[in-house]
């Protein structure tokens, strides 16, 4: 590993210690909900991380059919799968948070609906990677991208709207909740640190990708010099 | 040009130049790359590396209405009959006129009037059919994958005759085919593809038979 | 060859294959007849309660019937490889994908107009609200449904398993308009609120994906 990506990782895993450390035993224990609240510095940075993430891929994904690098197709895969991941974590997190506080497993609210929806259609994607034919995969998956982050914005509103027709329990204390200044603090370390693990993992995955289609290219080469199969 | 797909090269670094208004043989074992070459010429696939240029432009796309393809498969619609077949695909090309149709089934030898679905027809009145298709709207290069396979002997002789007075008319005609002995007569060059490469290129002198000896009352 | 043509004769040569094989007709009706039946037995309610979940169970049901036909929209071009015909020719791309999604609209709302009256029947429905917005609801969704159903479906095409890819990534992003579906038609029913933000919300859907399909329609039809 070159020693500046040795030196980010270094540096991520103490910012990640440091910012546990903090929302552990710094911040201070919420009113109401006491030390199970602690788990927001977790679910609400994993949600921006993974949201970051299908982002760089509905970028990416707009590249590859614009120019068909394969770069650009990389870090599309790559974006999608620690997306997905993260958005995982805020999936399991949300439903440890609402079981002690509010008594339920899991509720219809706009955010965490709009999360789970966000999980399936990404999912999808990876699913569609897999199971396509040969060549195609990268196109088709770039496709899937564009529609997938296109839907997420109506789907938010849609989930809002129905929500104001059906109030049921908003996880995270609604909408428009303040943060103590305090708890303010831990949070932005957490998030500074999940976004740079989100990078990391993100970095990695790409690169794994950019060497296997390297292998690709190479198995081309041969396959062109040599017997064509 | 260069081809891949998955991790089989269908064609391993082809280059090459035709001259229009003759008449290319494609020869080669299977799995040579001939359909490949073919498909990559009609604008059907896109090449991994490398690039065609043909009637001076550099996609089939933008020339499409002066292409004409005749693939492996009949590429026709088995629940409607021979003149709604070509009628809807004269349409694809601008042409509203059913007289081209009626005109096109008939020099391949088939009855206009006939109302049979494709799907009933024997394998060599489809493949009659699907070469009517392919001339339909008057192209000046014509690509052909085994147009033979599955036509009887005579239909055969007469199709490949047919073929030479079209080229005669200053069109550009590949074939792909097995059956060498049958394009012997009327090819200007035979080209003989293996694993995704061309071999050789041996130009012929063909015999210019009159246009119209083939006889089309079958 | 300008696209509203070739569209025109694209369905009408669909119509009529259709009318002929009666393939997916036939199928389809049966479908949609064994889903409503089912759903009686699964959900067999007195007529207040039925009213509230109508709304849910109709799309239910009409969403199954809809991918039924949405798979079969191109196999019939994938038999004979006449797909190819259509490629090869200078016919725009856009013509062919808006004949197939205009062919699986009638063909769903034909279903749908047979469906409603059994769904009426079993469950004993009465709109409290205004029925024309109900059909507005219905066509406006329908759309939604067939013009991402009908491009995913030519997705699917070049994967393997695709009987199942359709649904698949189908689903996922048909979710917002399947809530706006269900809860406009409920609240229709029920007469408690009024529908519009949902009809506003399907209209900016349609609009949005109808463009997305079209602009990317090219590049899928043409992948090989």
């Amino acid at each position: 590993m070159k020693p500046l990506s040795l030196a980010f990782v270094l540096f991520t895993l103490a910012l990640l210690g440091f910012s546990t450390y903090q929302a552990l035993f710094v911040a201070p224990t919420e009113q109401t909900m006491g030390d199970v609240q602690r788990i927001f510095y977790y679910h609400v940075p994993s949600a921006w991380v993974a949201g970051v993430c299908f982002l760089v891929n509905f970028v990416a994904s707009i590249a590859y059919i614009l120019k068909r690098s394969s770069n650009a197709d990389a870090l599309a895969a790559a974006s999608a799968e620690v997306g997905v991941v993260f958005c995982t974590i805020v999936l399991i997190t949300g439903p440890i948070w609402a079981r002690p506080v509010w008594g339920i497993w899991w509720t219809w609210d706009a955010r965490l609906t709009t999360t789970l929806v966000l999980w399936l259609i990404y999912v999808s994607y990876l699913i569609l990677r897999r199971f396509a034919a040969g060549s195609q995969t990268h196109l088709l998956a770039a496709v899937l991208g564009i529609f997938g982050f296109v839907d997420v914005p109506i789907v938010y509103m849609s989930i809002r709207w129905f929500r104001t027709q059906h109030p049921s329990p908003v996880m995270g204390g609604g909408e428009n909740s303040g943060l103590d200044p305090a708890m303010l603090h831990v949070f932005l370390w957490n998030l500074l640190a999940f976004t740079c693990v989100g990078i990391i993992l993100t970095a990695s995955r790409y690169r794994l990708q950019r060497l296997e289609n390297e292998l690709e290219a190479e198995h081309a080469r041969l396959a062109l010099a040599g017997g064509g199969r | 040009m260069v081809k891949f797909f998955g991790r089989f090269a269908a064609l391993r670094g082809v280059s090459a130049s035709f001259a229009p208004g003759k008449l290319y043989v494609i020869v080669g074992d299977n799995g040579a790359g001939k359909s490949t070459l073919l498909r990559v010429i009609a604008g059907l696939i896109e090449l991994s590396q490398g690039s065609v240029t043909l009637l001076g432009a550099p996609t089939a796309r933008e020339v499409a209405h002066r292409i004409g393809y005749m693939g492996h498969a009949p590429l026709l619609y088995d629940e409607l009959d021979g003149m709604e077949n070509l009628r809807y695909f004269a349409g694809l090309y601008g042409l509203h006129n059913d007289s081209v149709c009626r005109e096109g089934m008939r020099r391949v030898g088939l009855d206009p009037d006939l109302e049979r679905r494709v799907g009933q027809y024997s394998q060599g009145m489809r493949q009659r059919l699907s070469l009517a298709r392919a001339v339909l709207h008057d192209p000046e290069l014509i690509l052909l994958d085994e147009p033979f396979s599955n036509v009887d002997v005579h239909s055969a002789r007469d199709m490949a005759a047919i073929l030479g007075g079209v080229r005669d008319q200053g069109k550009t005609i590949f074939v792909v085919t097995h059956q060498t002995a049958l394009m012997e007569q009327v090819a200007d060059e035979f080209i003989h593809m293996s694993a995704g490469k061309i071999e050789s290129r041996r130009p012929v002198k063909p015999l210019r038979v009159a246009a119209n000896t083939a006889g089309v009352d079958r | 060859m300008s696209t509203a043509t070739v569209t025109r004769s694209t369905l009408l040569k669909d119509l009529r294959m259709e009318w002929r094989s009666k393939d997916a007709i036939n199928s389809m009706l049966f479908f949609s007849l064994l889903v409503v039946v089912i759903f009686s037995f699964a959900f067999n309610p007195t007529a207040e309660e039925s009213r509230l979940i109508a709304g849910g169970l109709i799309w239910v049901a009409f969403l199954f019937a809809a991918v039924v036909a949405l798979n079969q929209t191109w196999a019939r071009e994938l038999r004979n490889q006449v797909l190819d015909a259509y490629r090869i020719s200078p016919a725009p791309a856009n013509a062919l994908f808006l004949a197939k999604v205009l062919g699986n609209f009638l063909f769903v709302v034909v279903l749908e107009v047979l469906m409603a009256p059994l769904f009426i029947v079993f469950y004993q429905l009465r709109s409290v609200g205004p029925v024309w917005q109900l059909i507005v609801i219905a066509l406006l969704g329908t759309w939604a449904l067939v013009v991402n159903g009908t491009f995913f479906a030519a997705l699917s095409i070049r994967t393997r398993s695709r009987e199942i890819m359709l649904p698949l990534i189908l689903f996922p992003i048909s979710i917002p308009a399947l809530l706006a579906m269900v809860d406009a038609t409920t609240s229709i029913l029920t007469g408690d609120s009024s529908p519009g933000f949902w009809m506003k919300m399907l209209l900016v859907y349609d609009v949005v994906f109808t463009a997305v399909c079209l602009l990317l329609f090219e590049s899928v039809l043409n992948a090989e």
